[in-house]
């Protein structure tokens, strides 16, 4: 992980690129994330790939409701000579689900990314593939948000088989 | 009604096809199978869209999401402690690294000490499960390549593996050992002989296995020189593990950033040259190997000790404290009533598993439940490398590639 000190200096590298893209840092539990607005996502991921954080590990799709703007992306970047990981985090609206997709820099971001657009809703545009990944393509919602109840499929026993419907029939 | 070549992409539009003549100015028809998701070669209910030139594989769409039981979204409505059992059952061999990746993630969030004697009874767990990964990888590749012998021995072995659970822990298989912590109980008389008789008897076994298949012609015909993937295009596609050492890639999270004491074993990472699927076998087989080192090495340095953090907020305490002290009690009714509390944040806990970087991605919102649990599952994301591995190669190819990229559908559909 870079030290307290030294992600004060890439967020100062990414504000160098554009004064008002990045929107805040964390450092915490030794992990270092940098947040940056959607429409800056690329530009700061392609700073932080020149400054050797070439290897995306991961992409995490989070719902921070009741907060706003609630959805989340992060994308876990290391950096494999030197072991180090930096965590690009972008947020959005529900309403305005709008991230540019990575699968350009990193191929290997087309799963996690429509993983994300299945259980969140986040629209990757860009992305060469967007389709539901896990779940049903006909599926209605994205199951992920916290606001999606956990529901269940009635479970057929003898004494409810004429009420549960298309089972028996 | 003949379809020609043209008519077809316009029909599949997202699958890319890089044409290439079949044989001398000919183009063959493209044909498009479905493979799976019942297929035995496809190792769980994986599907995969092939699309073929005579008997050559132009492109391939893994289709996934048979096995999806939203275990994520189940462990959102579950204390921490009760989490630990359905993280178990995302991968379902290498269930000891499920928990180890939720457990690191959050006694990260908690700032728990893990005592000396824990974090090296977990090296043990999760080095014996490598070992039973790797055991159940084989035997399944070897009936896909046509040896039904080689899966009898790897189960024999397995078999060994599962009663050292089933001894140490009451369960065979998701055996929810691991507890935010520690672990759940200390092992009991006996076991660490048992453990030593199993690493020297598998060290022997593995000598079996290398005899039977290294220099196997059918082997060295099906795996040499199949399923080539370059380090870059693995980099570029996030695939980690046995795949990219194969490579050549001595990326290994044990020695890179080591956790749970990994630094305190000597041992070797096994890299491959070219990266095809030979490599990769020849990779995981020397793995067995370096796991029983490990193992021997926590068992002889095995410290003394508490197996789980004292900090009563977060670990039951002992049975018999119950009867005599009344803050026990209260702390045994917090922790199985509403569990522990954990303080807000986000962290990732990448560990190695048998199959490349297990993380685990955890938001708390201060209450006692996770606000969000992501598996980053190596499988997953390696599942991307069946197209670059196998485009351009004939479909039983494609079957041996499959079967040594070691897919574990209840990792990548979770």
């Amino acid at each position: 992980m870079p030290d307290a000190t030294g992600l004060e200096l890439i967020a100062q590298d990414l504000r160098a690129a554009d004064s008002d893209a990045v929107l805040g840092t964390s450092f915490f539990r030794e992990e270092a994330t940098v947040e940056v607005a959607p429409a800056f996502l690329r530009t700061a991921a392609e700073l932080l790939v020149e400054k050797g954080y070439a290897f995306m590990a991961s992409c995490h799709g989070v719902d921070y409701y009741p907060e706003e703007p609630r959805l989340g992306v992060h994308y876990q970047l290391l950096d494999m000579p030197n072991v180090d990981r930096i965590c690009l985090k972008t947020r959005v609206t529900v309403e305005q689900p709008n991230v540019p997709s990575l699968c350009d820099l990193w191929p290997g971001a087309n799963h996690p990314e429509r993983e994300v657009f299945d259980m969140f809703g986040v629209v990757f545009d860009g992305h060469p593939d967007l389709r539901r990944i896990l779940m049903p393509e006909d599926y209605e919602g994205h199951p992920q948000r916290r606001d999606f109840p956990i529901g269940g499929e009635p479970v057929l026993f003898t004494y409810n088989e004429d009420k549960v419907p298309g089972w028996t029939r | 009604m003949s379809t020609g070549i043209s008519d077809y992409r316009k029909q599949e539009e997202s699958v890319t096809l890089s044409s290439q003549p079949a044989g001398e100015g000919l183009e063959q028809e493209l044909m498009t199978i479905n493979m799976g998701p019942h297929h035995p070669s496809t190792h769980g209910v994986l599907r995969l869209i092939v699309t073929l030139e005579g008997e050559t594989v132009r492109d391939i769409k893994p289709v996934i999401g048979y096995v999806h039981t939203g275990i994520e979204k189940t462990a959102e409505d579950k204390p921490y402690w009760k989490a630990i059992p359905v993280v178990e059952r995302m991968d379902y061999l290498s269930y000891y690294f499920n928990a180890m990746a939720f457990c690191g993630a959050v006694e990260k969030l908690l700032e728990v000490e893990v005592p000396a004697r824990a974090q090296y009874l977990r090296v043990i767990h999760l080095e014996l499960n490598r070992i039973m990964s790797h055991l159940v990888w084989l035997g399944t590749s070897c009936i896909d390549l046509g040896a039904i012998s080689v899966w009898w021995y790897c189960f024999r072995e397995r078999e060994a593996v599962l009663d050292l659970f089933e001894m140490s822990s009451g369960q065979r298989m998701h055996t929810r050992y691991f507890q935010v912590g520690g672990v759940i109980e200390d092992i009991p008389r006996g076991w660490v002989e048992r453990v030593r008789r199993f690493t020297k008897t598998m060290r022997t076994r593995a000598d079996q296995y290398a005899a039977l298949l290294d220099k196997n012609e059918i082997v060295l015909q099906r795996l040499r020189h199949t399923g080539i993937v370059d380090e870059a295009t693995l980099l570029g596609l996030g695939v980690t593990g046995p795949l990219l050492r194969a490579a050549g890639n001595p990326w290994d999270l044990r020695k890179a950033a080591p956790y749970s004491s990994y630094d305190h074993f000597d041992f070797k990472i096994p890299v491959g040259t070219i990266g095809d699927n030979y490599d990769r076998y020849r990779v995981r087989h020397a793995e067995i190997y370096e796991s029983c080192d490990i193992i021997d090495q926590a068992l002889d340095g095995l410290p003394e000790g508490p197996f789980i953090t004292t900090d009563r907020k977060v670990a039951l305490p002992p049975r018999h404290e119950l009867a005599t002290s009344m803050e026990a009690l209260i702390h045994h009714f917090k922790l199985v009533t509403e569990g522990f509390r954990v303080p807000p944040g986000e962290v990732y806990n990448p560990i190695e598993s048998p199959r490349g970087e297990l993380g685990c991605y955890v938001r708390s919102d201060g209450s006692s439940r996770p606000a969000r649990v992501h598996m980053r599952d190596p499988s997953f994301v390696n599942l991307q490398a069946t197209a670059p591995a196998t485009r351009n190669s004939y479909i039983a190819d494609l079957v041996a590639t499959l079967a040594m990229l070691d897919p574990v559908l209840g990792g990548v559909d979770r």
